[in-house]
């Protein structure tokens, strides 16, 4: 076989595994903008929230260490205990959930009604509010995110493709562990919303809003609950994210490609969400391997929401989404 | 009790639709414009002009420039920061192009060229719209950025990748390079602005305006009642990218000196002008000043209080600068929706009322 063959199939597995963690993201994107009508752009800084939620717990630091030392003069920074992953996790799912309820009591109670735009640019303020809160709170740094995930090469893959095509394929074993995590994600989410009573509502909502009201179900559980699911699948793709490259606030700039992967696959599909992140990954990662040396490279900053974009033209709701009709 | 219109009668429609109706608003802009451009410029020194009025000026005219997209023509754009750097990129490009022609003019064309490229990526407003407009904004912000920082033409092969601002002149007093006197660099960007201004709330209280803002409320409503969408939709990306070019060019030349696409028009530019437009208020051209002020005092006012008289470090101070804005915009998304312009719209209510209350 022809080497730039193989170096293309193994740039689009790679595509294919990025693409997961950009779906990751697109996911509480979806599930927030089906159940409210919000288009959440702090989804990826929340994101980053958690993951630096969960490195601070785990390591024990102090929250706002830097502001108490500056204010009152001490030097205190780790309350001198390491916390066990598992117990980390569900602390920082915990207060994942908390910043979904302070999102729904002090701001979104009080936006109802607005047009979705004032409701959009709210979370862009959200956004930016969190860019100075997650960092005042544990710190600037690059933090080393490791909850024992399978990291480096996979062995196996090398050898079965050098086997194979006497070329060994680089694929590493973070990546296979993030595309089964959000395999199971998905399913536990599809489960959920299928077979559980607030699944069920949940999809009503989503739905229906008002239908939804007057058979008795309540809004401010329901957006409570979706985005406190949003900030859980934030946590999950945090921890992905920060054990391949670290956790720092520049994540969330990244993590804005899951618009692009949006757009293409419909704001209100969650296999849309999966599939455009598949193919926005593999997308940028081709045309960065192809057309990347002619130009310069670096084509990732803005292949996928030009892609986004020309798609869009031709198709304005996205790969799955739903038939927009307008009316007087 | 001072704030009245007694005997302030208008007997033509002319009068009636004047841009300041009330006689104590006109004496009011008079002064201001008077004070600006024959009493400050006399005082100010190069911390005045650096940290407060040239960045106010400057981003004033972004604001501007995106309140007419944004709050007449209702299309968001999370690209300005994009634009300001082909405002900047094209202005360096002829400033080094044609050295004899003024810079006035380069200033200009540098904002044409914008203009022209803000149609680019605005024809896609046809087809997409709110959210999905938003996002494919990114994609002009991202891959301008991008653009400038590969290409080397547009840096003349600079070894630093940067763009330096060479000495140009006006009527003989140099306006750009480090040589450049505190009051020039005053001049020239409250000229500008004054020029953009008078444009804008020119365009938006006639024909154009009204199709904007129809386009804003509801397209297929306005497109029924016989306004041409891509017209009025192409109208206001080009005048805002006009301005907003404008804004870049004069960002460069005058106000840094020194650029380099990806550092100083990054997304964090856009958001940037985005919260000025909405903090002083979409649709109204007192709330592009407004929020601009807003925006540019407010950093330095937390820097001089936690820095300077606190001793905090400054990556506090930076990071507080994020809490406070972003809190600011939520804030202000429930209390006022309509921003600073509504609360002073209010203000000169409760004005002309008092001392009396009925």
């Amino acid at each position: 076989m022809p080497e730039q063959l193989l170096f293309a199939m193994e740039v689009t597995l790679n595509g294919l595994m990025a693409g997961v963690l950009y779906a990751l993201v697109a996911l509480g994107f979806v599930l927030i903008f089906k159940a409210s009508g919000i288009f959440n752009f702090a989804q990826g800084m929340l994101v980053v929230f958690a993951a630096m939620t969960l490195v601070g717990v785990q390591t024990g630091q102090i929250p706002f260490a830097h502001l108490i030392n500056t204010i009152f003069g001490t030097k205190v920074h780790h309350f001198g205990w390491t916390v066990p992953t598992i117990l980390a996790i569900i602390v920082a799912g915990a207060a994942m959930v908390f910043v979904a309820w302070v999102i729904e009591k002090y701001i979104l109670q009080h936006l109802i009604g607005q047009p979705d735009i004032i409701l959009f640019m709210a979370t862009i303020g959200m956004w930016y509010f969190m860019h100075g809160f997650a960092p005042l709170m544990w710190g600037s740094e690059v933090m080393k995110l490791d909850v024992g995930l399978a990291q480096g090469i996979n062995e196996t893959i090398d050898t079965t493709t050098y086997n194979w095509f006497g070329y060994g394929f680089f694929i590493d074993n973070l990546d296979i562990v993030a595309a089964i995590v959000a395999a199971l994600l998905v399913t536990a989410l599809v489960l959920f919303s299928q077979y559980t009573k607030q699944g069920r509502a949940l999809r009503a909502v989503a739905d229906d809003h008002s239908a939804a009201l007057s058979v008795g179900i309540s809004l401010r559980f329901i957006w409570v609950l979706v985005w406190s699911i949003a900030g859980f699948v934030a946590l999950v793709a945090g921890i992905m994210w920060g054990s391949k490259s670290g956790v720092q606030i520049s994540l969330a700039e990244v993590a804005l490609k899951a618009l692009p992967v949006l757009m293409l696959g419909g704001f209100t599909s969650i296999p849309g969400a999966i599939i455009g992140g598949l193919i926005i990954g593999v997308g940028e990662q081709l045309f960065e391997f192809a057309v990347g040396p002619l130009v310069g490279g670096a084509t990732q900053a803005w292949f996928a929401y030009v892609l986004a974009l020309v798609f869009l033209i031709f198709r304005p709701q996205g790969l799955f989404g739903e038939k927009i009709i307008e009316r007087v | 009790m001072f704030y009245r219109e007694a005997g302030d009668f208008k007997t033509s429609y002319r009068d009636d639709n004047q841009t300041f109706p009330i006689r104590l608003d006109r004496a009011g802009y008079w002064i201001a414009l008077f004070v600006a451009f024959c009493v400050i410029p006399f005082f100010v020194n190069d911390y005045w002009v650096n940290s407060i009025f040239a960045p106010f000026f400057i981003y004033a005219i972004a604001a501007l420039g995106l309140n007419i997209l944004t709050g007449y023509a209702g299309q968001v754009s999370l690209g300005t920061g994009g634009f300001m750097a082909v405002g900047a990129y094209a202005c360096y490009k002829l400033m080094v192009a044609f050295p004899d022609i003024n810079i006035v003019f380069h200033v200009l064309i540098a904002g044409g060229i914008t203009a022209a490229v803000g149609v680019a990526f605005g024809l896609p407003s046809l087809r997409i719209k709110g959210f999905y407009l938003a996002v494919a904004t990114l994609a002009a912000q991202f891959f301008l950025v991008w653009l400038f920082n590969k290409v080397a033409w547009f840096y003349n092969y600079s070894a630093s990748g940067q763009i330096n601002a060479p000495e140009r002149s006006v009527f003989g007093i140099v306006v750009t390079g480090p040589n450049t006197e505190a009051w020039a660099k005053y001049m020239i960007c409250l000229v500008f602005l004054v020029g953009v201004a008078w444009m804008a709330r020119n365009l938006t209280r006639g024909m154009t305006g009204r199709k904007w803002m129809g386009i804003r409320d509801m397209d297929i409503a306005a497109e029924i009642i016989g306004v041409n969408p891509l017209m009025a939709k192409m109208s206001a990306f080009a005048v805002s990218s006009f301005f907003v070019g404008i804004a870049g060019a004069l960002f460069f030349a005058v106000y840094l000196g020194a650029a380099e696409a990806g550092e100083s028009f990054g997304i964090t530019k856009s958001f940037l002008v985005l919260f000025m437009v909405i903090i002083g208020g979409l649709g109204s051209i007192f709330g592009s000043f407004a929020g601009a002020a807003f925006m540019v005092l407010m950093p330095v006012l937390l820097k001089n209080v936690l820095v300077g008289t606190m001793g905090w470090p400054t990556e506090i101070a930076a990071e507080l600068e994020f809490i406070i804005v972003g809190g600011l915009i939520v804030i202000f998304l429930i209390l006022e929706p309509h921003g600073l312009a509504q609360l002073w719209r209010l203000t000169k209510e409760k004005l002309r009322l008092w001392p009396f209350p009925h």
